[in-house]
């Protein structure tokens, strides 16, 4: 059966796409171009002429072990934040979707974080876990811990790790809680009554219904890390120490902005870009199809 | 095997609301048990007390000799069909039905050959590979039922098995469930609101209303006689007319100034006092009028193929006539009814029980 509305003139369907074509092509085709261009040249010291050079930029950028490191970095940390942020999650939304008093309260707290800015959400974490002013770097400190993000990779990434999961954590909560309640009751209660305990029951039945929703929020949280944290990571680390806690996206920032290395910056730009699309592939072509049943 | 025993069973809700007001009923090892009522009346609620997916406020629910109340759905020894099926969405068929022997540690060939069975007495073994969305709705409705049998629990429990199959499919499973506990001769209790459901597959007729059983019999018990005017009314199709009257005598009510004779009246009822007379469509007859008869207006004639339902009014009350087609001719302005004394069910206007012979 035919539902679409269909037009008798040609020209006002295209009419009415003509505003949303151009935003896009404004606002995403055109930038994105100029950074596939600026990647292909090379500007001098003062920023007065850019030259083409092809695919040196790219071929600069392989020979860094920066840029190794940063992938190296990019990986950890989306990982780690990944996962810790979806169990946290899943954990808050099976006991939020249980019929307890004020659930309403409860889950409208839990949402809070994500309304804060990254740069304010580094900055909290900052108070509380700064080697010398921090409320909570006292006790760690007190346990014997040379706690001291400041100095320490591994002290900076944990810190980061934590700052990004707290945010993520709303987003990813308010998904599992909406995939939980579409998971019928009777379903859950038939699993009762064929001996499966809760704990059994959440393996083989919620988790596999919960899949679909498990794999959108793998992909969306990866292009999470990857992107939404460098507020964070310039509030928390500056991407240190000595370049530590650099990811590939704020590579980006301190090679071009801070580095006034242009076409290199650019090249990085374009690499995520790729990663980006690849990501989206991906995430529409399993989940359009639902991976799960 | 086991029979299911319910002593004064309540369940209150939170804000006082007592959806289910002290049932207490007997159902007998192997019978077949239908709670029927309207939406509302507390029927899934009584059945979901004895699966152990509701709390139990007051009272106890017995499986053979054992009291339920605190023991959870899976150690009941009972299988439950859902009106939604409630089948595993990501498990193939045969997954589906072998997951309750699974949990309880079955031995995998038995699983097998459990399942196997069901399927073969079920007419499902074409589709055990698939999973339930490639299933349409009555097959769906075969796999709950397999999962219930590979069980093989002391009851089964059906919560409107068939609400959501279309009125064809309706019959034929509706069949094919009776046939299925006949063979098996496993206790169940099945609720719905469908009064031919109910009719049909009872071996003991349960009718529920307000969260209180009206009335427990075989289905000719509650047919032919019965207790309120409420089961007077929601067993039978076309409903059985209650015309309003009042006393004459013994034996003798009268409707609008139209007296008939009544075998089933209690003794003792005052001359003068009022009383509801209650009629099925289908046992008045067109006739001549007599000592007993009821005139009627007719409104219009409902064609039904092998009868024709003639609506009117008796003595201004809403009134209808179930006749095979061409007893009555459908043009008929007025109709004599003839009242067979033996089909006339009396009942008290305030307590709207029955008045008959104690």
């Amino acid at each position: 059966m035919e539902k679409r509305a269909l037009f008798s003139s040609k020209i006002l369907p295209y009419a009415l796409l003509l505003p949303q074509l151009a935003i896009t092509i404004i606002f995403f085709y055109w930038p994105a171009s100029q950074a596939v261009w600026q990647s292909f040249l090379m500007e001098d010291a003062f920023g007065l002429t850019s030259e083409f050079v092809g695919f040196e930029n790219y071929r600069a950028l392989f020979a860094q072990p920066e840029y190794y490191r940063a992938m190296v970095t990019t990986a950890v940390f989306s990982t780690a934040v990944a996962l810790l942020s979806l169990s946290c999650a899943l954990l808050l939304a099976t006991q939020a979707d249980k019929q307890l008093r004020f659930a309403h309260g409860y889950k409208t707290l839990l949402i809070w974080p994500y309304a804060v800015a990254p740069a304010i959400a580094g900055v909290l974490w900052i108070f509380m876990f700064h080697p010398t002013l921090g409320t909570l770097a006292r006790p760690i400190k007190g346990l014997g811990i040379d706690w001291n993000p400041m100095l320490n990779a591994n002290h900076a990434m944990i810190l980061l790790v934590l700052s990004a999961t707290w945010k993520q954590i709303s987003y990813n909560f308010l998904f599992f809680l909406a995939g939980l309640q579409s998971i019928p009751k009777s379903v859950i209660e038939a699993a009762a009554i064929d001996g499966s305990g809760p704990v059994r029951r959440f393996w083989t039945i919620i988790f596999p219904l919960l899949s679909p929703t498990t794999f959108f929020l793998i992909v969306v949280n990866i292009v999470y890390v990857f992107f939404d944290t460098f507020g964070i990571i310039d509030a928390v680390t500056g991407g240190g120490p000595a370049g530590q806690t650099t990811t590939l996206v704020y590579k980006v920032y301190a090679d071009g902005r801070l580095g006034g290395d242009l076409g290199g910056s650019a090249a990085q730009s374009v690499i995520l870009m790729v990663i980006v699309i690849a990501l989206t592939a991906i995430q529409f072509k399993y989940v359009e199809r639902k991976v799960q049943y | 095997m086991a029979g299911v025993t319910l002593d004064t069973v309540r369940k209150v809700y939170t804000g006082n609301v007592e959806a289910v007001k002290g049932v207490s009923l007997g159902i007998k090892d192997g019978s077949f048990c239908v709670l029927v009522g309207p939406s509302g009346c507390g029927k899934s609620t009584l059945l979901r007390m004895i699966a152990g997916l509701e709390t139990i406020s007051g009272g106890a629910v017995k499986i053979g000799d054992r009291v339920v109340n605190e023991v959870e759905p899976a150690d009941r020894d009972i299988a439950m069909v859902f009106q939604n099926y409630a089948l595993y969405p990501h498990m193939s068929v045969y997954d589906n039905m072998a997951y309750g022997l699974k949990n309880r540690g079955t031995p995998k060939d038995e699983i097998e050959k459990r399942v196997k069975e069901a399927a073969r007495i079920l007419a499902i073994e074409p589709f055990l590979a698939r999973k339930p969305r490639q299933l349409s709705g009555g097959q769906r409705q075969r796999v709950a039922m397999g999962r219930a049998i590979v069980r093989k629990p002391q009851v089964f429990l059906f919560d409107e098995p068939l609400s959501n199959l279309d009125a064809k499919l309706r019959v034929q499973m509706r069949v094919e469930i009776k046939r299925l506990q006949r063979a098996l001769g496993v206790t169940s209790i099945y609720v719905t609101h469908d009064q031919v459901e109910a009719m049909t597959l009872s071996d003991q007729l349960v009718v529920m209303s307000g969260g209180q059983i009206e009335q427990v019999g075989t289905p000719a018990e509650v047919y032919r006689r019965p207790e309120t005017r409420f089961v007077a009314t929601f067993i039978g199709s076309p409903p059985m007319n209650i015309l309003p009257g009042k006393v004459e005598g013994p034996g003798r009510v009268s409707v609008g100034g139209q007296t008939i004779s009544v075998t089933d009246m209690r003794d003792g009822l005052a001359p003068g006092s009022a009383i509801e007379v209650g009629l099925r469509p289908e046992d008045v007859q067109a006739g001549a009028a007599g000592s007993s008869s009821l005139t009627m207006d007719v409104d219009f004639v409902e064609e039904l193929g092998a009868t024709q339902l003639f609506h009117g009014k008796v003595a201004g009350t809403e009134f209808v006539v179930q006749a095979s087609t061409g007893q009555i001719p459908a043009d008929s302005r007025t109709l004599t009814l003839s009242i067979d004394p033996t089909n006339v069910h009396l009942f008290d206007p305030q307590t709207t029980k029955r008045l008959g012979r104690a």
